[in-house]
């Protein structure tokens, strides 16, 4: 029977993946089958309700690949029967979906913000023109593969552990790129695209001490400190796992406030989801302001203290 | 050292306005250019060969008006450039560009790097560089945020979501590069006059034994406009004094924790 095939390196993106082709796979009578290509998977997805679950213990596993994952992703969709793959659209995602594409010659869409069952098939929609617009695509190949961005639904729910494990054997040429380190971006690591609330700031800060006025602000809200890119890749005043916007992260918090950001679609792209989003800045006619939902004309320094005075 | 850099035409995005009524992307007037990562890319190509020597290609695939974008990357410091160009080749998809651009680099000769931006500007679908590097059999590097290269080993820093990993490669190798890895350069007009002399190949989808017609497509298009903005807009314009008007929207709203 074919079968929508779910794969993420990614633990809570690859349960996402799961609830969203259980729905799907109702909708298109398809069976949901997953690539636990990390062991520790496995389990994982039996109990959240998958059919069945790919595994391999083959050493080149081990570690995260594009061309090895490819590989064994192609052979395990030849196995399943895939129709549908779905996988998180991630940056390692983004690398091994194309390159699966090209392998399986298959239709591949990435960075996929919705992905529905209409009546003719499966149709997604994603940023175009930089951000400027939503595209509303559906692909037309046999094999089809989406990419989905993280956070597009909640993980399927645990439960008891039903669906069968299928162990596979699979013919893999190892990687000719040697992994030498890693290093963490942020000492502090937090999770931006899971984030309920994020203080948002741009180029409307002067000094890089300043960015203590958003933390005390984002604490006082229970939330984060997220940024433009230019304060993290030009002027390196918050660590790039920070980066709200087009080439970084998208939030999807309830609530957004944004301050010394013009509002730039580059910016704006990963911000629009949010549930509210509250805007500060002098200008009165900049962008920010017509995405907003509560805007403050004023002086970012005069504000955020003064506002976060207000909620203690 | 032989480097292919490929690039990609697109409209300046920064110029696109949007029509209110449809919500539609204006293009009218809107001058063509090199997408914005691909010029790090070309920046990262210029920078190697001015310490390791050798040539740079660029290569790019799309409609006739690329003639004359293409001479933006012949200024930045490419040697010459390899053409695919046909009227249909507009905004193609990533697996037809793909194609093209393999039996393009074909005609290219014999390289040691591939450079390519992460993602187009204006698709940033972060396809074609996986698919090229699956079409000719290449080790691929992505979201290269720093190149290092010493003899035949290339070693690479990447970017991913929350960490930096160090990679060690040989060539040749394909890699992508993110826009933080350097800052282009602005040509001088020197450069700009020199550029319209530089070789330039020209080639047709069936030069290259692809005819368009023929090549199935994958995606379809149904809609594509400016997202619907369904946002309150209501703007305090007192400043500090309007503070508590805030508080209390955001606490009525739920949003607030107390």
């Amino acid at each position: 029977m074919p079968c929508l095939l779910v794969f993420s390196e990614q633990d809570r993106c690859a349960f996402e993946l799961l609830q969203k082709a259980i729905e799907l796979g109702k909708k298109m009578n398809l069976e949901v089958a997953a690539a636990a290509l990390n062991a520790s998977q496995g389990e994982e997805f039996r109990r959240r309700g998958c059919a069945r679950v790919y595994t391999s213990s083959q050493e080149l596993l081990q570690f995260f690949d594009a061309f090895v994952y490819a590989q064994a992703l192609s052979q395990i969709a030849a196995a399943s029967q895939a129709a549908v793959i779905l996988i998180g659209s991630t940056r390692s995602g983004k690398e091994l979906a194309g390159r699966l594409a090209q392998m399986l010659g298959a239709g591949c869409l990435t960075d996929c913000q919705t992905l529905e069952y209409e009546k003719e098939g499966l149709v997604a929609t994603r940023n175009a023109f930089g951000g400027a617009t939503v595209a509303t695509q559906k692909l037309t190949t046999s094999l089809q593969i989406y990419a989905l961005m993280p956070y597009l639904c909640e993980p399927a729910a645990p439960g008891k552990a039903e669906g069968e494990v299928v162990q596979v054997s699979l013919d893999l040429k190892p990687s000719r790129i040697k992994k030498l380190k890693k290093t963490p971006k942020d000492l502090g690591a937090v999770d931006i695209e899971g984030a309920e609330v994020l203080v948002c700031v741009g180029k409307g800060l002067a000094k890089p001490e300043d960015v203590k006025i958003a933390e005390d602000l984002a604490s006082a809200l229970s939330g984060f400190v997220a940024c433009t890119k230019p304060l993290a890749t030009d002027l390196k005043w918050l660590p790039e796992s920070r980066i709200i916007g087009l080439s970084g992260k998208k939030g999807k918090p309830k609530l957004a406030v944004c301050a010394g950001i013009s509002g730039q679609v580059q910016f704006a792209v990963g911000i629009r989801e949010a549930k509210t989003i509250v805007a500060v800045n002098t200008d009165p006619n900049a962008y920010i302001f017509q995405m907003a939902d509560y805007g403050l004309i004023g002086d970012l320094y005069q504000i955020l203290p003064q506002l976060t005075a207000a909620l203690k | 050292m032989n480097i292919i850099v490929c690039v990609k035409q697109t409209y300046d995005l920064q110029q696109v306005r949007i029509r209110k009524e449809t919500r539609q992307p204006v293009f009218e007037n809107v001058p063509l250019t090199l997408g914005n990562i691909d010029k790090n890319a070309l920046e990262e190509a210029v920078r190697i060969r001015e310490k390791a020597g050798g040539k740079i290609t660029a290569v790019s695939v799309g409609p006739e008006t690329l003639e004359d974008t293409i001479k933006e990357a012949l200024a930045m410091g490419a040697d010459e450039a390899v053409l695919v160009t046909a009227p249909k080749l507009d905004s193609i998809e990533s697996a037809l560009s793909a194609v093209l651009l393999a039996k393009a680099i074909g005609q290219a000769g014999p390289f040691d790097l591939i450079l390519l931006g992460e993602g187009s500007t204006d698709n940033y679908s972060g396809q074609v560089g996986p698919r090229l590097a699956e079409l000719l059999d290449l080790p691929q590097v992505t979201f290269a945020k720093s190149l290092h290269i010493e003899g035949r080993t290339l070693r690479a820093v990447r970017s991913l979501e929350d960490y930096l990993e160090d990679v060690e490669v040989d060539l040749p190798v394909l890699v992508t590069v993110v826009s933080e890895i350097n800052e282009p350069r602005i040509p001088a007009i020197t450069q700009i006059l020199k550029a319209g002399r530089k070789p330039k190949r020209v080639l047709s989808p069936e030069d290259l034994g692809i005819p368009i017609g023929k090549f199935g497509l994958q995606a379809e298009t149904i809609s594509n406009l400016a997202p619907l903005q369904n946002r309150k807009g209501i703007l305090f314009k007192e400043g500090a004094k309007d503070i508590p008007a805030l508080v209390k929207a955001l606490e009525e709203e739920g949003l607030l924790r107390r």
